[in-house]
């Protein structure tokens, strides 16, 4: 698979570390009330779709930037990747 | 009919005009006692002991498509019992004694073939680490046996004993570990099962369940509502998908991995053999093709088919420990698609909806676990209480705690 870094361009994805589910970015409130059943689902729970998925890839062996990739998991087929700082910055959690 | 030695010569003395279908093609009854969604191996595993040892009657297999064509067809044969962990051993251990007796149970010929299993160690902290597994799998009454180089040399004198990164110091062998038929398990529990007055419905896909204040009354399929005492869910690579038409969100990522099997070859490769230093697995088939494997594709996927890079791996690991295999072409390359779950071992549990049990997450290791996956989950949907060897398997051990994580690897379901 090829993955279409926003800054670098074209890349190979064993240039890159899976994570896995780009819900992982919005980590819960450690201090809230219920957190305990907050990182529950945080950490063990997924939606694991068959179709399109957002995603977490490292770029290890490039620029170790956190991406967002937009991946089928029927097809492998890429539509869109993001910087996950922007992702992040967007749902508000950037300082 | 009672499959023999002396009913194979009378078909060969009388035109093979005596033989019927090893299962019957019903059509959906509107309810059933119990309902299994899932006609791979451990469906079927699970209807036939639920006819036979728990005399459980009004049973169905549902499937998708057609028995024996998901994970059951698609694997790398082996069976063998070599866990550490307390969770996990004594299951295994029940299931490979099944395993022993299986073909006399279910009246198939599965091609059972226990030619050992032989995990090899490269290095000191890796030989402490198999002796204590090995004393593990001795304390669950399984057998285990440490192996030295000398003694491997006589056994398998082709392996590549000084490699410069990973020599060979040892090996833990599991002489009972072996191969299997894979496809007639499918078929001998189905015609086991069949023959015990299951109905097996094929190409009959579950679209949704019937759930009224928390109780589970059926399945809606494509082939119409299937009413349902109970339901039992076993459909272990499909599991986020299925379970989530019943509102479940589980542990448990959908990843590929790929098998190989090479041209055939004269006898070569005496039992199973396992690279310490890597990710591969390899064995002999009876028709001559080397089996075999390594690490999933790493990345969520369905598609059952995988990528170049982890053939690259694979065929490395292999050419690292047996430089013969270079010579070797290969025949064909598959994927199937594994439920990775959070801790590297399995689900067989109820659910929060009443009636509506779930098996799954294998990982990669489903198909040893077939019989007594059966026999464990036929054990809850009969009796709804846990077997005694898989009371650890349950949903809530991720919230308490309680993982049984054979690797150490965490909650990341493409380490384990």
């Amino acid at each position: 698979m090829i993955i279409n870094h926003p800054l670098l361009g074209p890349c190979d994805a064993q240039e890159f570390v899976y994570k896995g589910d780009a819900s992982l970015i919005d980590r819960p409130d450690g201090m809230a009330d219920g957190t305990d059943a907050a990182f529950y689902d945080y950490a063990y729970l997924r939606d694991n779709p068959a179709g399109e998925h957002r995603e977490l890839w490292y770029h290890e062996q490039g620029d170790r930037s956190w991406l967002v990739v937009t991946r089928n998991t029927v097809t492998h087929e890429i539509t869109s990747v993001e910087l996950a700082r922007d992702v992040a910055r967007s749902m508000g959690r950037s300082r | 009919m009672r499959y023999s030695g002396f009913r194979v010569l009378k078909e060969a003395l009388t035109g093979h005009k005596g033989w019927t279908p090893a299962w019957r093609d019903p059509d959906p009854q509107p309810h059933y006692d119990i309902v299994i969604v899932g006609g791979g191996g451990h469906g079927l595993a699970t209807a036939y002991y639920l006819a036979k040892e728990f005399r459980q009657h009004r049973i169905a297999v549902i499937e998708k498509g057609w028995i024996g064509g998901g994970n059951v067809g698609r694997n790398t044969t082996i069976i063998r019992s070599n866990y550490l962990l307390d969770g996990n051993e004594p299951f295994y251990e029940f299931s490979l004694k099944l395993w022993e007796g299986l073909e006399q149970d279910f009246n198939y010929n599965a091609m059972v073939s226990q030619r050992g299993i032989l995990n090899l160690i490269h290095t000191d902290a890796q030989r402490d680490a198999f002796i204590r597994r090995g004393n593990g799998m001795i304390l669950n009454g399984a057998d285990a046996e440490l192996l030295s180089v000398a003694q491997l040399k006589r056994e398998y004198p082709f392996l590549n004993y000084d490699n410069a990164r990973f020599p060979i110091k040892g090996g833990l062998a599991q002489r009972r570990g072996g191969t299997v038929r894979h496809d007639a398990v499918a078929w001998g529990y189905a015609r086991g099962a069949d023959s015990r007055g299951v109905d097996i419905i094929q190409n009959c896909e579950v679209t949704g369940f019937r759930i009224e204040n928390g109780k589970c009354l059926g399945v809606e399929t494509s082939r119409g509502f299937i009413g349902a005492g109970k339901v039992g869910v076993a459909v272990a690579g499909s599991s986020s998908r299925v379970m989530a038409k019943a509102g479940m969100r589980l542990p448990i990522e959908s990843h590929a991995l790929q098998a190989f099997v090479s041209e055939g070859l004269k006898p070569v490769l005496p039992g199973v053999i396992t690279f310490g230093a890597g990710h591969f697995y390899c064995s002999q088939s009876d028709k001559g093709g080397l089996v075999f494997g390594g690490d999933i594709d790493g990345y969520n996927s369905y598609a059952q088919r995988g990528n170049l890079p982890v053939i690259e791996d694979v065929a490395e690991g292999g050419m690292a420990l047996f430089p013969g295999l270079g010579r070797v072409r290969l025949l064909r390359i598959w994927g199937g698609i594994m439920d990775m779950s959070m801790d590297g071992s399995p689900i067989i549990d109820r659910t929060h909806i009443d009636g509506l049990y779930f098996n799954g997450g294998w990982c990669y290791g489903g198909f040893k676990a077939t019989p007594a996956s059966g026999w464990c989950f036929a054990h809850l949907l009969a009796t709804d209480t846990p077997h005694k060897t898989a009371t650890a398997y349950r949903f809530d051990r991720f919230e308490r705690g309680y993982l049984i994580d054979e690797k150490g690897m965490g909650a990341q379901p493409n380490l384990h």
